[in-house]
């Protein structure tokens, strides 16, 4: 049977979204494929048979419920690989995130299949699936071929639409037996929100720092030109993980998606996890002392030059401009 | 307690990288040098030895790559690691993702490791993967992205961004785990470290000595073929300003911003 298996991330009963666009994307390569698109979710208490059936509303013909811990990987392993050796589906997939890395990645191991991250789009050849995969920082594009049974499918964050068909999906409770070792990993505390609460979704102009800023107090330069632009201050990961600001304003695959009018992006260097989730944005700025820096490439304006001489006379040239 | 580290070779960052057409595998024919994700692995395992809480016996660098892998290793060595191995096999050129993890949890098998420490990303490969095939077939417990450690009773205590904030997983061990950039600032080595780095033990294994079955490895033991190279579709390139006289720039900012009408 060609059908397709696509994982769902929930956190307390709430599906993500790109977990959507991949029930929505499954639905489309298993109509080309000639079969249906399932789902599995992992979880406890908080799914309801009511959130897992309007799934059918992305697509979804079957949605597999387990029973287990949900946020580690080796769990959703063990129990896609049992529907997978029962059902016999010909390809699974995955949103992306760093969960659909994990499981898609160990799924593989355990079904000797072949895997491919970092997918934006998938065709129907010959009647099997291939994947195409941009590579070396962007530069290339190369399509994945699969041999065997199963093909496993990880796509890029935000890369596949979510598509509302209606409809409901059947609900049906999955008893997996866990490999010991899936239950070594414990969950302590799950999506730590670290640092004050910022909005940077409304915004309609975002200063984005990064590591180029130095230090944290560097981020006061953001600050100051955000205030004259009438706008938020946001952040990569690597300034998250340092502590230097909070993560409720990190752009990327693990944090928000903006399209703001204006990114003002200041000590950025521009990689693929910063990329996604700010790539739709109308008019993008950079400051790079790097020249080759990847930001570049995808910037409409681009200073390559020292952001601590730039940037304080930038907003000193704009607080002026508005008071005359 | 012994810690098996993984550690890739890759073109050195300033290296242009591309796909040779004539093989459709990444071109290696520049400067090489160790993936600088990987000196956070190599770190984390140096810091565990020196936080005296748990005793490290050995620290071990593996990697599987063509000849000439071996900078990589001194390298790693140089940085901290005990002794190395390089899995090298010309029936090897050319394994997928899961092909690559499956050799070297073959090679980690014959070394029973208490912990297996690697980078978050290859420079070159960014699969961010290998950590859950090798965990896999390890029959391992396994995180990935890992920005914090702490390690007692044989406990990993772990915290890592993922996709609602951060988590933190306990992880008995052993256990495989990714390290992210942010966990520590790998430190520089000596120049003595550097020129004792050769001296130390560098074992080089076939695929037969550590039992990998040559069927599943190599391009014709992978699942999944990468070919059909394209460019992504042109976008049209923005403007880039040098900034030589920063007042000039400013204005030149300024009067782009005031064109889109992007001054509030
Ligand atoms: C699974 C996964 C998920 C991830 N999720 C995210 C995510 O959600 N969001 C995210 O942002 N990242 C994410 N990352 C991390 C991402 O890969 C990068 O490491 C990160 O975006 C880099 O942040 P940065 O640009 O601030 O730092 P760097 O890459 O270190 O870049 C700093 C830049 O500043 C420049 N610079 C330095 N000094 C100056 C100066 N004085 N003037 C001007 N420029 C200067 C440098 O040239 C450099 O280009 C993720 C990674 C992985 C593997
Ligand atoms: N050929 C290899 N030999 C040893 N370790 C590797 C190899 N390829 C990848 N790794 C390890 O796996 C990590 C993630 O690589 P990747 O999954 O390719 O992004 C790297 O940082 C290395 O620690």
């Amino acid at each position: 049977m060609s059908s397709v298996l696509v994982y769902a991330l929930h956190k307390d009963g709430v599906i993500n979204k790109n977990s959507l666009g991949a029930i929505s994307e499954g639905t489309r390569v298993a109509g080309e494929l000639g079969g249906q698109c399932d789902v599995v979710v992992v979880g406890g208490a908080d799914l309801t048979d009511e959130t897992l059936a309007a799934l059918g509303n992305y697509g979804a013909s079957k949605v597999y419920k387990v029973d287990g811990p949900e946020g580690l990987s080796q769990p959703v392993i063990d129990a896609m690989a049992q529907l997978i050796k029962t059902n016999g589906y010909s390809n699974a997939l995955f949103g992306g995130g760093l969960l659909g890395f994990e499981i898609g990645a160990g799924l593989a191991a355990r079904l000797e299949a072949g895997v491919t991250m970092e997918v934006t789009a998938i065709r129907v050849e010959n009647g099997k699936a291939v994947a195409e995969r941009p590579i070396l920082q962007d530069s290339q594009i190369s399509t994945s071929t699969y041999r065997g049974d199963v093909g496993i499918i990880i796509g890029r964050i935000n890369a596949f639409e979510v598509k509302e068909t209606g409809g409901t999906a059947a609900v049906e409770q999955l008893p997996v037996d866990f490999s010991p070792f899936s239950l070594k990993a414990k969950m302590v505390t799950r999506g730590e929100q670290r640092g004050a609460d910022v909005n940077i979704e409304d915004a309609s102009v975002l200063v984005a720092g990064g590591r180029g800023l130095g230090e944290a107090e560097g981020f006061k330069m953001c600050d100051d030109l955000a205030e004259v632009l009438g706008g938020a201050v946001a952040a990569t990961r690597a300034v998250v993980d340092a502590g230097w600001f909070p993560y409720a304003g990190q752009i990327g695959q693990t944090g928000r998606a903006v399209a703001p009018k204006l990114y003002f992006a200041a000590g950025i260097s521009g990689a693929i996890q910063h990329k996604v989730g700010m790539q739709g944005s109308e008019n993008i700025i950079a400051i790079n002392k790097d020249s080759n820096a990847p930001i570049f490439e995808f910037s409409d304006l681009g200073i390559v030059g020292d952001l601590n001489k730039i940037l304080p006379k930038l907003t000193e040239a704009l607080a002026a401009k508005k008071a005359g | 307690m012994k810690i098996c580290v993984l550690v890739k070779q890759v073109p050195d960052a300033a290296v242009d990288k591309r796909i040779d057409p004539a093989t459709g595998r990444l071109d290696r024919s520049g400067e090489a040098n160790l993936n600088p994700y990987d000196t956070h692995a190599i770190e984390a395992a140096m810091q565990i030895r020196e936080g005296g809480v748990t005793p490290v016996e050995e620290i071990v660098a593996v990697t599987m790559g063509p000849a000439g892998s071996e900078r990589a290793l001194h390298k790693a060595v140089s940085l901290g690691a005990d002794r190395s191995i390089h899995l090298s096999d010309d029936a090897l050129a050319g394994s997928d993702v899961a092909a690559t993890g499956y050799s070297l949890a073959k090679v980690l098998e014959s070394e029973n490791p208490d912990l297996v420490l690697l980078g978050q990303q290859s420079d070159d490969g960014e699969c961010y993967t290998i950590g859950a095939v090798v965990a896999d077939h390890l029959q391992m417990p396994s995180l990935t992205q890992v920005v914090k450690m702490d390690l007692a009773d044989k406990v990993a205590t772990c915290e890592r961004q993922a996709e609602y904030g951060y988590d933190t997983v306990a992880v008995e061990l052993p256990a495989v785990i990714s390290v992210g950039d942010a966990i520590n600032e790998p430190r520089y080595p000596s120049l003595k470290a550097i020129m004792g780095a050769k001296k130390k033990p560098l074992d080089v294994k076939a695929a037969a000595d550590v039992g990998i079955d040559a069927g599943k490895v190599g391009v014709d033991g992978s699942q999944v073929s990468c070919g059909d190279f394209k460019a992504p579709p042109s976008k049209e390139s923005g403007r880039i300003i040098e900034d030589e006289d920063t007042n000039e720039t400013v204005a030149e900012i300024v009067a782009w911003l005031e064109e889109r009408k992007l001054i509030a």
